[in-house]
């Protein structure tokens, strides 16, 4: 873990004093620079961790505990091209590591199995073109997400267009994601005879999960204060959809893998809001209800309230609730039958309801974090989170923005 | 399923009416519409809860994030 993050580090070090190369000087003349400029790069990195008592792994029962180091960079690069139009490249990579003491179970004659551990690395080239006069912006990028028993790759396209009044900006976005499942199952339920599968080393069969997804969005500025923004998506999946190494325990003590329909559409809709309150406060919210052909559907609500103690200086205190119904095909440890098509012990598909809340601090002087020009923006924040069914967990997050 | 409808009809028509009734706002007049904070959307130190959400949660989407695929959440 430790190389994982100085090697972290040494590519973002790396990056940075490359841009140094390029030229940072900010702009103030209107001029726009057709070479290939350095705009910001962002470090956030995460450490969560989590404890509960409805493993999916062990049927249902057994300890959720599980951490996760995670450490994203983005660097962003702007270009002008002859027709005025503005180009930016987003490249960006993530590393996430966690232990988790569930999936150790996938094999627990073993005294630590591989699956007590994985790493995923993550990725990914964004390409965008903003016409300043025509008011649009079209984009693409692709993405790749690499772990012990999953891999994907990711495109998409986007759209957006600007009112003629510049007050309203409605966008469109397609992406496609064409993923590989690691057949991985229980010790228990393996067989010596052909596709031998584990996660000692031994090679496993995979089996494909690809996602479809349209997002569609307007926003609209209201007034001085005011923007509200109105989204809709809509996403398809197909493929093999359930996790191979989660046991369900029918009730006559039989055990089982998760079986789970193989297509899943789901239809989230959302709305945003900032509003302005005053000189010092802002107020955001945000709903969300989710319906899916499983039988799920949810509610999310979610408020902050970002305040500036100075110029640079602000505090951000936030509050999530969630609540969402079972899908159709969850039951408990044990209450499953034979006559059951499809079945999950899954407790993130049960029903269930949760808050999760915190504070983020923002310091942005102008002479740059500690005195250091390039550093222009450090960000903290740490949220609670807490399951109706128990499961609690807890997040700290870090973002250093260098311009 | 009439109730559904009629709920979906006084949303849009509220909407409508709420977005007819705005002012139209100068490039000048918009120095707290540009506010860093004021962004509509999550922001970057968003991305992991949002991630550990996909995989604790049933739901997804509609947050300018992953709506599904990707990785093995939901």
């Amino acid at each position: 873990m430790r190389k994982i993050c100085l090697s972290v580090a040494g590519i973002f070090l790396t990056l940075f004093a490359s841009f140094a190369q390029i030229g940072t000087a900010k702009d103030t003349t209107g001029y726009k620079s057709r070479k290939l400029t350095f705009e910001e790069a962002n470090l956030v990195s995460s450490y969560y961790k989590q404890e509960g008592n409805n493993a999916a792994v062990t049927g249902g029962i057994g300890t959720q505990h599980l951490t996760d180091i995670s450490n994203t960079i983005d660097v962003k690069f702007t270009k002008w091209d002859k027709k005025d139009r503005k180009n930016s490249f987003d490249f960006e990579v993530g590393i996430d590591h966690y232990t988790s003491a569930s999936s150790d179970k996938v094999n627990p004659q073993t005294v630590s199995s591989a699956s007590a551990a994985d790493t995923r690395i993550f990725p990914s080239v964004t390409w965008t073109r903003e016409n300043e006069q025509k008011g649009s912006t079209i984009g693409g990028g692709i993405s790749a997400s690499s772990e012990f028993d999953y891999f994907s790759l990711g495109a998409n396209f986007s759209y957006a267009q600007k009112t003629k009044n510049k007050m309203g900006e409605f966008s469109g976005k397609l992406q496609a994601y064409i993923d590989r499942v690691g057949i991985i199952l229980p010790v228990e339920l393996r067989q010596n005879s052909g596709g031998g599968n584990d996660d000692d080393g031994d090679d496993f069969s995979y089996k494909p999960r690809n996602s479809f997804s349209g997002s569609f969005s307007y926003s609209q500025i209201m007034n001085e204060r005011l923007q509200l923004m109105f989204i809709a998506d809509i996403v398809h999946q197909q493929g093999f959809l359930s996790m191979p190494f989660y046991r369900v325990y029918f009730s006559n003590n039989t055990v089982h893998t998760e079986t789970l329909p193989d297509s899943r559409t789901k239809i989230p809709l959302g709305i945003r809001a900032s509003y302005f309150a005053g000189d010092k406060i802002i107020l955001k919210a945000f709903y969300r209800y989710y319906k899916d052909n499983w039988g799920l559907a949810a509610h999310t609500i979610e408020m902050e309230a970002p305040v500036k103690l100075t110029p640079f200086l602000s505090v951000a205190p936030f509050y999530r609730y969630y609540t969402q119904t079972s899908i159709d095909y969850f039951k408990a440890y044990q209450v499953h039958t034979a006559a059951d098509k499809y079945y999950s012990s899954n407790y993130d598909l049960s029903a269930f309801n949760s808050s999760f809340y915190g504070a983020g601090l923002r310091i942005s002087p102008e002479k740059g974090v500690f005195g250091i020009k390039k550093l222009n923006m450090l960000e903290l924040r740490y949220g609670h989170y807490s399951r109706s069914n128990g499961l609690t967990s807890n997040i700290v997050s870090m973002n250093l923005k260098f311009k | 399923m009439a109730t559904n409808v009629k709920k979906v009809g006084a949303a849009v028509l509220v909407t409508a009416v709420a977005i007819a009734s705005c002012t139209t706002v100068k490039e000048y007049q918009k120095n707290k519409l540009n506010d860093s904070e004021m962004v509509l959307g999550n922001r970057k130190i968003q991305k992991t809860e949002s991630s550990f959400q996909s995989y604790r949660e049933g739901a997804s989407g509609a947050n300018g994030g992953k709506t599904g695929g990707g990785c093995g959440c939901n």
